[in-house]
């Protein structure tokens, strides 16, 4: 073996003269060439991978286009209908709203989960469980009935005087126990996503923020949560996401959002698979837009963060590059 | 007799059962430059961080600028700061550390300017003359709009310096500052502390280049185990320590 090796050394290196000569030359020649063309690795897999997806791509359009059970023409006469649209503008309206509260309640909630006062964090800790250990859909039925818990709504200092009072019959209506139900739900798990989101940021942050003299709240809201957003933005377009498709929902509460609004059509007309696919592709449509908002909000804060993106041409091909020294 | 900037009796800290610093005596005069130096974990980057309350001392009593750190005597009675005033207090002193900790989401001039306006509430229109003079002074007017990431550990150390000094602070402390850098960055940073230095800037620094210290410092403080071992002028303490560990030290760092 050792016997081997010392052979294969051996032979790199010139034995005669004349081979010494014919290395320097290969050398010079390399140094020499200004205008190399390198040639990329090939990528055979990426095209079989290519090619088998077109395939399924192509079987999937034609079975869609030609099976007459999704009468396409139905969801064409169907998908901008009054009363779509207006279950869609309900749909709309409750996910930015509940998100509002949610992502409010959630900054206030993280900070105080994180709080060194046990009074916060306790409470904060308690807010979580119960939200998040409640299925949502209990939280709004409890929500809308809340008239028989507690019949009469009081605001005021406990034993003191009071500011507001009101039945609760008047103050709870379908939507602000949609919006009750859906926004504080939506600040519990949020809340943990703004905490991952503050604890990504380096301790070195803070300590030097306040090395230079900045109180604790300063740091919070200069320092600390401005870049906590760029890990707090994708899952928080996610929650969203999500919250669009919750509402539906609410029709429990008897409001008709846009999954209810097409039930109550197809339930006249036995149309159910279109009208289904009308309300498919509104919410595509929807989670379509708000993807696209995502992909800004998060350029806007990657601020400092660079991140390299490769073209899809360039890792198809690998890249061609003329290597060109000096 | 004037109280000099800085000043340590019998100061004591523990982080749980380890026992980090153990009586440290030391004072820094005005104008003074003093180089701790020691193997690590003899305590001296605790030590600087006390100094600017980045953490509680535990015994002893620690002064700066005449003020007693963390605490306010009133007759007999010690009592603890609020953080708001700690705060106060922090600003006077500059800080510039090993991993510079510019911040991230901020350009090099946004960094320099953001406590002067924030926590002294100075002009925006001032502070910012202010910020690009110091930054022609460390060498980076031409970089005002880089973010920390677009910069060299050089040049990143250098924005935190000229950060730290936008405070107006009457105290650098420099938390080995050239350690996180690559070897031929050292260089431009040791030069704008040189600078710093000759200007009469009172200065502690935490540092492993015993030949900024031997050229800048005025005084040369050697801790090992949480104790200073001995303390003296740089020629004394490079050219003829009195104390065996500060040679043995000394001899296998040069």
């Amino acid at each position: 073996m050792e016997a081997m090796q010392a052979r294969k050394f051996d032979s790199l290196v010139p034995e005669t003269p004349l081979d010494q000569a014919e290395a320097k030359r290969l050398q010079r020649n390399l140094a020499s060439d200004h205008n190399l063309t390198v040639v990329p690795v090939r990528k055979p897999g990426r095209w079989i991978a290519g090619a088998i997806m077109a395939a399924v791509a192509i079987w999937l359009t034609y079975g869609i286009v030609t099976n007459p059970n999704f009468e396409w023409d139905v969801v064409l006469a169907n998908l901008f209908e009054p009363v779509v649209l207006q279950g869609l503008g309900l749909t709309l309206w409750l996910t930015v709203a509940a998100m509002g509260i949610g992502i409010v309640l959630s900054v206030i909630l993280a900070v105080m989960r994180i709080s060194e006062n046990p009074f916060l964090s306790i409470p904060a800790g308690l807010y979580l469980w119960f939200f998040r250990g409640t299925p949502i859909l209990v939280q709004l039925i409890f929500w809308y009935n809340l008239a028989f818990l507690i019949p009469e709504i009081v605001i005021g200092i406990p034993f003191g005087p009071t500011f507001f009072r009101g039945s609760a019959n008047d103050l709870i209506t379908p939507y602000s126990a949609a919006l009750l139900g859906l926004g504080l739900n939506e600040g519990a798990y949020m809340a943990e996503i703004v905490r991952a989101g503050i604890m990504s940021v380096d301790q070195g942050q803070q300590e030097a923020a306040r090395a230079l003299g900045m109180r604790p709240g300063q740091i919070l809201r200069r320092i600390v949560l401005p870049q906590a957003v760029r890990v707090i933005v994708p899952p928080t377009g996610n929650e969203t996401i999500g919250m669009l498709k919750m509402t539906s929902l609410v029709s429990v509460i008897a409001l008709s959002d846009l999954l209810y609004s097409v039930q109550t059509i197809s339930s006249r007309t036995f149309q159910t698979i279109p009208l289904l696919l009308v309300a498919c592709v509104w919410y595509l449509a929807i989670t379509s837009v708000m993807t696209a908002i995502q992909g800004r909000i998060e350029k806007r804060f990657a601020r400092g963060n660079r991140t390299v993106t490769t073209s899809w041409s360039r890792r198809m091909f690998g890249g061609s590059v003329t290597r060109n020294p000096k | 007799m004037t109280m000099p900037m800085v000043s340590a009796v019998q100061v004591g800290k523990s982080f749980g059962a380890l026992q980090v610093l153990k009586g440290i005596d030391f004072d820094v005069e005005l104008g003074e430059v003093v180089c701790l130096i020691g193997p690590s974990g003899s305590g001296k980057s605790t030590l600087l961080r006390c100094i600017n309350h980045l953490e509680k001392i535990d015994s002893g009593a620690l002064y700066v600028d005449g003020d007693l750190v963390g605490y306010r005597r009133r007759s007999d009675r010690l009592h603890e700061l609020k953080e708001s005033e700690i705060s106060v207090r922090r600003s006077n002193i500059g800080m510039v550390f090993q991993r510079f900790n510019l911040f991230a989401h901020m350009t090099a001039l946004q960094n320099v300017i953001e406590a002067p306006i924030l926590v002294q509430k100075r002009p925006r229109k001032e502070v910012v003359a202010e910020a690009i003079a110091l930054l022609e002074r460390v060498g980076l007017g031409n970089r005002l709009d880089a973010y920390p990431d677009q910069l060299s550990g050089g040049q990143q150390q250098r924005v935190a310096i000229a950060r730290a000094l936008a405070m107006k602070p009457k105290l650098m402390l420099f938390d080995e500052p050239t350690s996180a850098l690559d070897p031929e960055l050292v260089g431009e940073v040791l030069d704008v502390m040189r600078s710093l230095a000759a200007d009469g800037m009172t200065m502690i620094v935490v540092t492993h280049e015993m030949r900024f210290a031997e050229e800048v410092a005025d005084k040369v403080v050697f801790m090992d185990g949480g104790m200073v071992v001995e303390e003296g002028p740089p020629k004394l303490i490079f050219g003829d320590p009195r104390q065996e560990r500060t040679r043995a030290f000394l001899s296998r760092i040069i």
